[in-house]
């Protein structure tokens, strides 16, 4: 598996930090309440398909990347910065 | 139909034309009183034990594609008990009690060999964090032996115990711990239920969950659709898909680990060893083939096959623990889709949704659990009660925090076991 990072270029996955579902992004106000922090830190809806990840680029450019990926196949579709993303 | 010695000496003297096949192959019936989905080691001895130890015989096992074709048939066979914390520790020491009464319960050869499982440390401090886990095995009532690297040696001569990085000070030695026959251990446990009643219905995917007003009302399948009073998930790596069709979302993040066979060798390896500094472990099946196998590939994936850096870490461990380990060569390798939840451990639970039962989340270790998983979950499904032994397994403990069971002592969050 080949990362397409948008600083550095198509880079080898051993380059990357996995750290799990995009839904780090989407981090809930700290006043939400148990629901949403449960949903935020453990549910995920684990698709058999297309996902968005969250990579850290840690051997690289050290840049926050969110990648469109297909779980089944392992075909990288999309890396976007994760700032882009997050604005 | 029993097996025996004798039987096997009567069938070869007559052409061994008396065999006959060991389950049924029924239709789906309109309705059961629990619908297992799931045809695994963990849906088949749930259907098993529901039948033997609780008399229940009007349920059916739904499976998508054949008994025991999923990470069953898929998985590197280690049966042991050495966990360390409370909730695993009591739940693995009752599986290992029924792995050792199987065969005669089952009446079935599941080539279950206690031939030992050795973890070897590396430094004074792992050493002492082995010591703490098998005093916590022993206060378990199971048995462990902390070995020095003259003990260790006794046993795997074969080790690179001068290695420069992790020079070898010693291991935990777990007698009782082995490895069994997987595809035997479904298939006894499918016989099993099969003789007591149990429908098992194969090449029938489930497509849908019937709730109505927060009951369950049966599911729809390729088959069509059947009615039941409880459904029962048991779909290790696609338990998120299946909780989804009752609007369910799951901790739990399915990940790829591959595992790995050389060609068949005369007997080299007689334990199950893990390298734990390396993320490496290996025994030798009775065919011949090593298998070992590392870590996760640290990534969602539902490919069933891994990537080549994995590979490539586990090759390099496998070099560095045991350099005779050159001259074999790799026969295949594949991937298995494993249900990783946040602590590491697993969940045997109802669900908000009345008569829906989860028995999923067993990350890498699912095989060893296989009778425990199914006796716990047929007590649950049975009684509406929680097995003791397997009382921890909750579904609530992360939101509320409370009783979670990280042996890896990492932190609750996903992408850390």
């Amino acid at each position: 598996m080949r990362i397409n990072c948008p600083v550095c270029g198509e880079r080898d996955r051993r380059e990357f930090y996995y750290v799990g579902d995009a839904v780090a992004l989407d981090r809930p106000d700290r006043e939400a309440g148990l629901d949403a922090w449960d949903s935020y830190v453990h549910l995920r809806d684990n698709p058999a398909g297309m996902t968005r990840d969250l990579w850290h680029h840690e051997a690289g450019c050290g840049a926050w990347l969110v990648v469109t990926r297909d779980t089944v196949t392992h075909v990288v579709s999309d890396v976007v910065l994760a700032r882009e993303v997050a604005r | 139909m029993g097996f025996s010695g004798f039987r096997v000496l009567k069938e070869g003297l007559f052409g061994q034309k008396g065999w006959t096949p060991q389950w049924r192959n029924p239709d789906p019936k309109d309705e059961y009183d629990i619908v297992i989905i799931g045809g695994g080691g963990h849906g088949l001895s749930t259907a098993f034990y529901l039948a033997k130890e609780h008399g229940m015989t009007n349920i059916a096992v739904l499976e998508k594609g054949y008994l025991g074709g999923g990470n069953v048939g898929r998985n590197t066979t280690i049966v042991r008990a050495n966990y360390f914390l409370p909730g695993n520790s009591e739940f693995y020491s009752h599986s290992l009690n029924l792995w050792e009464g199987m065969e005669q319960e089952l009446n079935y050869n599941t080539m279950m060999s206690q031939r030992g499982v050795i973890n070897l440390f590396h430094s004074d401090g792992q050493r002492d964090a082995f010591a703490r886990r098998g005093n916590a095995m022993v206060n378990q009532g199971d048995d462990a032996e902390l070995l020095d690297v003259a003990g260790v040696r006794k046993h795997l001569p074969y080790l690179d115990f001068e290695n420069g990085r992790f020079p070898i000070y010693g291991g935990l030695l777990h007698r009782r711990g082995g490895t069994a026959r997987h595809d035997a251990v479904a298939w006894g446990y499918a016989r099993g239920a099969d003789q007591r009643g149990v429908d098992l219905i194969q090449n029938c995917e489930v497509t849908g969950i019937d709730i109505e007003a927060g009951v369950v009302k049966g599911v729809q399948t390729t088959r069509g659709s059947i009615r039941a009073k409880k459904v029962a998930i048991v779909t290790a790596g696609r338990s998120g898909q299946v909780a989804a069709m009752a609007g369910m979302r799951l901790p739990i993040e399915s990940h790829v680990l591959q595992a790995f066979v050389t060609e068949g060798l005369k007997p080299v390896i007689d334990h199950v060893v893990s390298f734990g500094m390396g993320h490496f472990y290996i025994s030798q099946s009775d065919k011949g083939g090593l298998v070992f196998g590392g870590d996760l590939d640290f990534y969602a994936s539902y490919a069933a096959r891994g990537n080549l850096p994995m590979k490539e870490h586990v090759m390099e461990a496998a070099m560095t623990l045991m350099p005779m380990i050159g001259k074999a060569r790799v026969l295949r390798s594949w991937g298995g889709i494993m249900d990783m939840t946040p602590d590491g451990s697993p969940i045997i639970d109802k669900t908000h949704i009345a008569g829906l039962y989860l028995d999923c989340g067993w990350c890498y270790g699912g095989f060893k659990a296989v009778p425990g998983s199914g006796y716990s979950f047929a007590h649950l499904l049975a009684t509406g009660e929680h097995h003791a032994p397997a009382a921890g397994f909750r579904l609530d403990r992360f939101r509320d925090g409370v009783g979670l069971m990280d042996e890896e002592g990492t932190g609750a969050q996903h992408n850390l076991h």
